[in-house]
């Protein structure tokens, strides 16, 4: 059975942190994925930089422009990721745009993916018609998945072919927003997240976008099956000692 | 047919609509009503009344008799730069902002470069009465600042994009953003044929009154309406896929698209894009773009704030990869001499965008009594700057 599958069977309140490989320093990705793991994290999403990335806030702008002046590409990040499985054994993700995968070539990308042992990945600007044409086959044979977004705008007759395509999770987005907005839980979106919840889907769902502290962590876990924080963890990289900003962090979650 | 989009929103390899899940209503949405409002009689009769009325249609199609006893050929020139706002930009906000209104929407954002499609969008929405904010980098807000002081006047919103180089492509980046961030009630106005599926179809359909009126002028001054070459400049490319719309099947029409190749195509400072660029995706649309082997978008550069964009629209990299199209480039120095040139032989300041079309008839070789077209996309008046520090006017 894959590690996604797995974690979701045996988990709940399923913690996913996502970080800009490449960042603070090009050598980091490795030990920042090991102290994750270390201090509580379920999964990880590591994000391969883009120069335009045009889903992200500032935060996540600037660890992708200073990651890619650093030298990061996914060449790099590749060869980081080569012992991956003998440092980390919870599920992995590769977040990124679609641009530096076609460059990679998708085929090469899906291989180089299987072989260091990542789980699946999530391109925000690959859509669905696409994915179905020009990926899928790629990736099926690779056993890697594909995570899919949902926003509050999302049709219903759209999140069941979502689901359909789906085999892990599906990262259901708090709000039609670039990443780092604050999460506001009102009426609307606690009806959205109520409505996704009453849908019954196959697939677990993730909440994502706006998560940033214990409270908004625990109330998406109150939805779903857990929650991706992605900003305040880019955030808290910035300054001192890695090892001991990972482990405050997370302690706001895990404690 | 053969050039036009797809069911799918391809132009061979080219276009579809690479965008994030929180813009695919919003374009889903405009993908389904856009060919249906914009053949609706209602709509087509204010289109184009007011592009009469208000932008001063048709632009007349001016034999330039100096050039053409230069170049031994015989020059039309197709006069953009006489519309309001003073370039062919308007053509395209016209036909979108009564689209929007159909579509029930309030709030109007769009990119700039120049500032001219955030001048052209600004007289819009005032025009309409509906709210406006425009993206502009930093650095082109600081280097035009006229096209700032108009936008302002008009009642827009001017916001600064501070990342990246801060320039066209950055501004876009934001504009993008914004619209993720106000999924319901906003309309961008993307004011080139760049972007997802139906933008580059649909600002392609706006902007082809150019070569519409260009056809029956060329009927009427030469009894054919069939040119020998059309040539218009590209950065995203909406003046000259205007240009070149009903043109496009015309086989033995050669259309030239004239790129920015800035201080030389190797010089690291270009913005030749067919000549630097690789199959890619940028902005929402799979395209030719300037890149590096990882993928990541390459910096621009040309003297024209216009032409400074490292894509092309995919009907563009379309007509490029299939050979329907001649892509060539001209440098800064020889788009600033054009532009001086057709001041002194016709009395017209060209921007320096039309400037790099104009330069090219220099390379060019006639037999004589060829008909050519050039689509003058702009007026002058917003580079005078550059042309004053180029030229120690």
């Amino acid at each position: 059975m894959n590690r996604i599958k797995k974690l979701f069977q045996e988990k709940k309140n399923i913690l996913s942190i996502y970080y800009t490989a490449g960042y603070p320093n090009l050598g980091d990705t490795i030990q920042i994925a090991e102290a994750l793991q270390k201090s509580g994290a379920d999964l990880l999403e590591i994000g391969f930089p883009y120069s335009d990335p045009v889903a992200d806030g500032p935060v996540i702008q600037a660890s992708s422009k200073q990651a890619l002046d650093q030298g990061m590409t996914l060449k790099v990040l590749f060869e980081q990721l080569k012992d991956l499985r003998k440092h980390v054994s919870i599920p992995v993700l590769l977040m990124g745009y679609v641009n530096p995968v076609l460059q990679f070539g998708v085929e090469n990308f899906c291989k180089a993916c299987a072989e260091v042992g990542v789980d699946g990945c999530i391109v925000p600007d690959l859509p669905i018609a696409e994915y179905e044409e020009f990926y899928q086959d790629c990736f099926e044979k690779h056993n890697l998945s594909n995570v899919f977004l949902i926003t509050p705008q999302t049709a219903e007759e759209r999140i069941h072919k979502i689901d359909g395509l789906t085999n892990s999770f599906i990262y259901l987005l708090s709000s039609s927003a670039t990443t780092g907005k604050n999460l506001e839980v009102g009426n609307t979106t606690e009806a959205y997240f109520s409505r996704i919840k009453a849908m019954n889907l196959k697939n677990p769902t993730m909440i994502g976008f706006g998560i940033s502290d214990k409270q908004t962590f625990d109330k998406a876990c109150s939805y779903a099956n857990g929650a991706i924080i992605g900003t305040a963890f880019v955030k808290a990289l910035a300054g001192g000692n890695l090892e001991e900003s990972i482990s405050n962090f997370m302690k706001k979650f895990r404690d | 047919m053969k050039y036009k989009v797809n069911e799918k929103g391809y132009y061979g390899d080219f276009g579809g609509a690479y965008i994030p899940e929180m813009l695919y209503p919003n374009v889903e949405e405009l993908r389904q009503n856009y060919l249906k409002i914009i053949a609706d009689p209602d709509f087509q009769k204010e289109f184009h009344q007011l592009l009469k009325d208000y932008v001063g249609r048709p632009s007349p199609l001016y034999l330039a008799k100096r050039y053409s006893e230069k170049y031994g050929a015989n020059i039309f020139l197709k006069r953009e730069d006489l519309n309001h706002t003073g370039a062919h930009k308007i053509n395209n906000t016209i036909g979108q902002i009564l689209l929007a209104e159909k579509l029930g929407k309030k709030r109007i954002i769009a990119e700039t470069g120049a500032g001219q499609h955030g001048v052209a969008t600004a007289t819009v929405c005032a025009l309409r009465n509906l709210e406006c904010v425009i993206y502009m980098g930093e650095v082109d807000i600081e280097r035009q600042a006229p096209n700032v002081a108009r936008m302002k006047m008009l009642g827009a919103k001017v916001v600064p994009a501070s990342s990246g180089s801060k320039t066209l492509k950055d501004a876009t980046n934001e504009a993008m953003r914004d619209w993720i961030n106000n999924p319901v009630d906003t309309h961008y106005i993307i004011g080139s044929v760049v972007g997802p599926h139906p933008y580059p179809d649909m600002v392609a359909i706006f902007q082809s009154i150019i070569s519409e009126e260009t056809k029956k002028q060329l009927l009427e001054q030469t009894g054919s309406d069939q040119p020998d070459y059309v040539l218009a400049c590209v950065g995203g490319g909406s003046n000259a896929m205007g240009m070149f719309y009903h043109f496009m099947d015309d086989e033995q029409v050669k259309l030239i698209a004239v790129e920015a190749a800035g201080k030389g195509v190797s010089s690291g400072f270009s913005a030749a894009t067919t000549y630097l660029g690789k199959e890619g995706v940028l902005h929402g649309s799979r395209s030719i773009l300037m890149q590096t082997a990882d993928g990541q978008v390459v910096e621009p550069h040309s003297v024209s704030a216009g032409l400074d964009y490292p894509g092309i629209g995919p009907q563009h990299a379309h007509l490029f990869k299939t050979g329907r199209g001649q892509y060539v480039s001209i440098t800064d120095d020889e788009s600033l001499e054009a532009g001086l040139l057709c001041t002194k032989l016709e009395g017209i300041i060209p921007a320096i965008e039309s400037a790099h079309a104009l330069a090219y008839l220099e390379k060019m070789e006639f037999k004589g009594g060829e008909n050519v077209v050039v689509c003058l996309s702009g007026r002058g008046d917003k580079d005078l700057d550059t042309y004053i520090k180029y030229f120690n006017l």
